[in-house]
């Protein structure tokens, strides 16, 4: 059971991650608390592939030298998922961009940035 | 130009023009570039539809990798049909923009951001074409996300301070439904060891009873419902579609929801393959939800004031018949899906377009401030009638034809509970429908505004040839049937028969 549990250490570690960005997205009524939710969870699937890639004892995917017709002896982890993942990043940093970019603008046009108060004013403008 | 650069011209077109729109000092200049790529995208989309129909599907590989290392563009008959769609919205929507940046001065959007609003139209096409046309499911998640992003920016564009909390509620669900699908991805891919849809797809049979590809498999479909706005998973979209500006309302109504149901069907149907499909509880789900998706929001939609809310509940309705579509697991259910995609997209874009004329002479989107606008805009009061008889599925308009092949489709599987949902969602529909039409034909209005009652309002040119171009198609597809059935039925016995 412990052997089962840590093996998938990193496994674990993307689950709680992934828990506490959902959770922190669902629960928190500030805007901004709910981009770093966000955030949190994103980060989770990149550990996830980058776990994916990782080979017990690989080393890095570079063709070294004269490695050519001996790459049967070369253990190397899979690059793919890492490449993946750059990719992902970079998708992440424009929407916490434009998150951020929208909550300036909330900010501006509301002057709060609680859920339940823009909820209030939206309310009152109704009535 | 070969095909194959076609499909890969069709993608960047946009994605190039678009910094160009960007920096152009003259919204009406930006408009002009739009407009052009609109249309040679429009072009190359029929002429790929015509080779596809004639010759069979071919692919593009992105650098010359060879697939499965490589990317590849694969289009076959339900892509090219989805492609068409898509340009012939897009064009007709840019035909509309032009009155914001015309001598009438439609001030939905701001001059100074015009350019900015282009742009961000044609990223978002480009998205919405690319997850079309890609062949790489990763692919997919990344043309998601520009689409996604554009759409975000576009929703913030809207002139009340609700648009922005809008937006943001959509970039938070947005966001959640495309890492669901990101995960799904890389659980699929740690069993597959491949990224691409045909590779994947051909593996898939041996390895459906694994934990890791089940919940692989589930993510990916609920990360693609979130961004579908299946019956539990909408609440961005009513909110979305009523504070963006109504060209954006208009443009996502006729695309966005469209290609998020094609990847639905796309990962389901073609990569997971039907039998894995048939094996799961999902065509159950996607029944039921389907259902509830009809009967809640059509009796939701009939509640409300708003009258771009209300269709925005419509077409949380609306994306319910082409759900149940999928889940009655036949060809026949899923022509009807296609049908319904391709005429839905038609009626619902021009009825958010009609919407948006009726608006520009109105205090507010309220039920009662379009009163007694029947007289005062006759000809856009014509296309709301046509495009809602379309929406209710009134014989000799394209939505008939949809449910009709959807009802069909129940009877043949003996889904008399589904069959039965239909003709209850329609009769809501009528209901909602004939609230608006009653309102704007046969009560006077409230107060007397800076026109006089009787004075008969002029609209901008580009806008009513827009709305007309989609009101005379609701008709023309209708009537003559052959065209969107036929290549429907073609797109759904190729996409089932690949398995």
């Amino acid at each position: 059971m412990t052997d089962f549990v840590l093996q998938h250490f990193n496994y674990w570690v993307v689950i709680f991650l992934m828990m506490i960005g959902m959770y922190t997205v669902i629960s928190r009524g500030h805007l901004l608390k709910k981009v770093i939710g966000l955030n949190i969870f994103q980060t989770s699937v990149f550990i996830l592939y980058i776990s994916i890639g990782y080979i017990e004892g690989g080393t890095v995917p570079i063709v070294a030298g004269q490695v050519v017709g001996n790459t049967g002896d070369v253990v190397y982890a899979n690059p793919l998922p890492h490449v993946l993942i750059l990719t992902a990043i970079v998708v992440g940093v424009s929407t916490t961009a434009l998150a951020l970019a929208l909550i300036i603008r909330i900010r501006d046009a509301y002057g709060t940035l609680e859920e339940n108060d823009i909820l209030k004013l939206d309310q009152d403008s109704d009535g | 130009m070969s095909y194959e650069t076609q499909l890969i011209v069709v993608i960047l077109l946009p994605l190039v023009v678009a910094p160009v729109c960007y920096v152009v000092p003259s919204p009406r200049v930006a408009w002009l570039l739009t407009l052009a790529t609109a249309m040679s995208c429009f072009l190359i989309a029929v002429q790929l539809l015509l080779a596809v129909l004639d010759g069979g599907g071919f692919s593009y590989h992105l650098g010359g990798w060879a697939p499965p290392v490589g990317i590849e563009y694969r289009l076959d008959v339900f892509a090219a049909f989805v492609l068409l769609v898509l340009t012939a919205i897009f064009l007709v929507c840019q035909l509309y923009a032009g009155s914001l940046t015309g001598k009438s001065g439609i001030k939905e959007i701001p001059l100074a951001i015009a350019p900015t609003f282009f742009a961000a139209t044609l990223l978002c096409i480009s998205g919405l074409m690319g997850i079309v046309v890609t062949g790489d499911v990763f692919n997919l998640f990344v043309f998601l996300e520009i689409a996604s992003l554009a759409t975000y920016a576009m929703i913030s564009l809207g002139r009340q301070r609700r648009a922005l909390t809008a937006a943001f509620q959509y970039l938070v669900l947005g966001t959640i439904g495309a890492t669901f699908f990101l995960i799904g991805v890389g659980l699929l891919y740690a069993e597959t060891g491949t990224l691409n849809m045909q590779e994947m797809s051909t593996l898939m049979p041996e390895l459906v009873d694994r934990r890791t590809t089940f919940t692989g498999m589930t993510f990916v479909i609920i990360g693609l419902a979130l961004k579908l706005a299946v019956f539990p998973l909408h609440l961005w979209l009513p909110n979305a579609y009523t504070e963006a500006p109504s060209v954006v309302t208009a443009l996502l109504a006729g695309t966005s929801t469209k290609v998020a149901f094609y990847a639905l069907v796309r990962m389901t149907v073609s990569v997971f393959g039907l039998e894995t499909i048939a094996d799961t509880p999902l065509p159950l789900i996607l029944l039921i939800v389907g259902a509830l998706a009809v009967i809640v929001t059509s009796a939701q939609a009939i509640l409300q004031v708003n009258i771009k809310r209300l269709l925005a509940y419509s077409s949380v309705a609306q994306i319910g018949y082409m759900v149940i579509g999928v889940g009655l697991l036949t060809v026949e259910g899923l022509t009807a899906g296609f049908v319904h995609l391709f005429n839905h997209a038609l009626t619902k874009t021009g009825l958010f377009m009609a919407v948006g004329i009726m608006l520009l002479n109105t205090v507010d989107a309220k039920l009662p401030s379009v009163a007694g606008l029947g007289r005062r805009m006759p000809w856009t009061s014509a296309a709301v009638v046509i495009t809602a008889f379309s929406l209710v599925g009134i014989p000799g308009t394209a939505g008939f034809i949809s449910k009709w092949a959807l009802l069909d489709a129940a009877m043949a599987q003996e889904a008399y509970f589904i069959a039965g949902v239909i003709v209850i969602g329609s009769l809501l529909a009528c209901i909602y429908l004939l609230r608006l039409l009653d309102v704007m034909y046969f009560r006077a209005p409230e107060k007397v505004s800076e026109h006089m009652p009787d004075e008969t309002l002029t609209v901008p040119f580009p806008m009513i040839t827009a709305l007309w171009v989609l009101a005379i198609a609701c008709l023309w597809f209708g009537l003559f049937t052959e065209h969107s059935l036929s290549v429907a039925k073609l797109a759904a016995t190729n996409i089932m028969g690949v398995q």
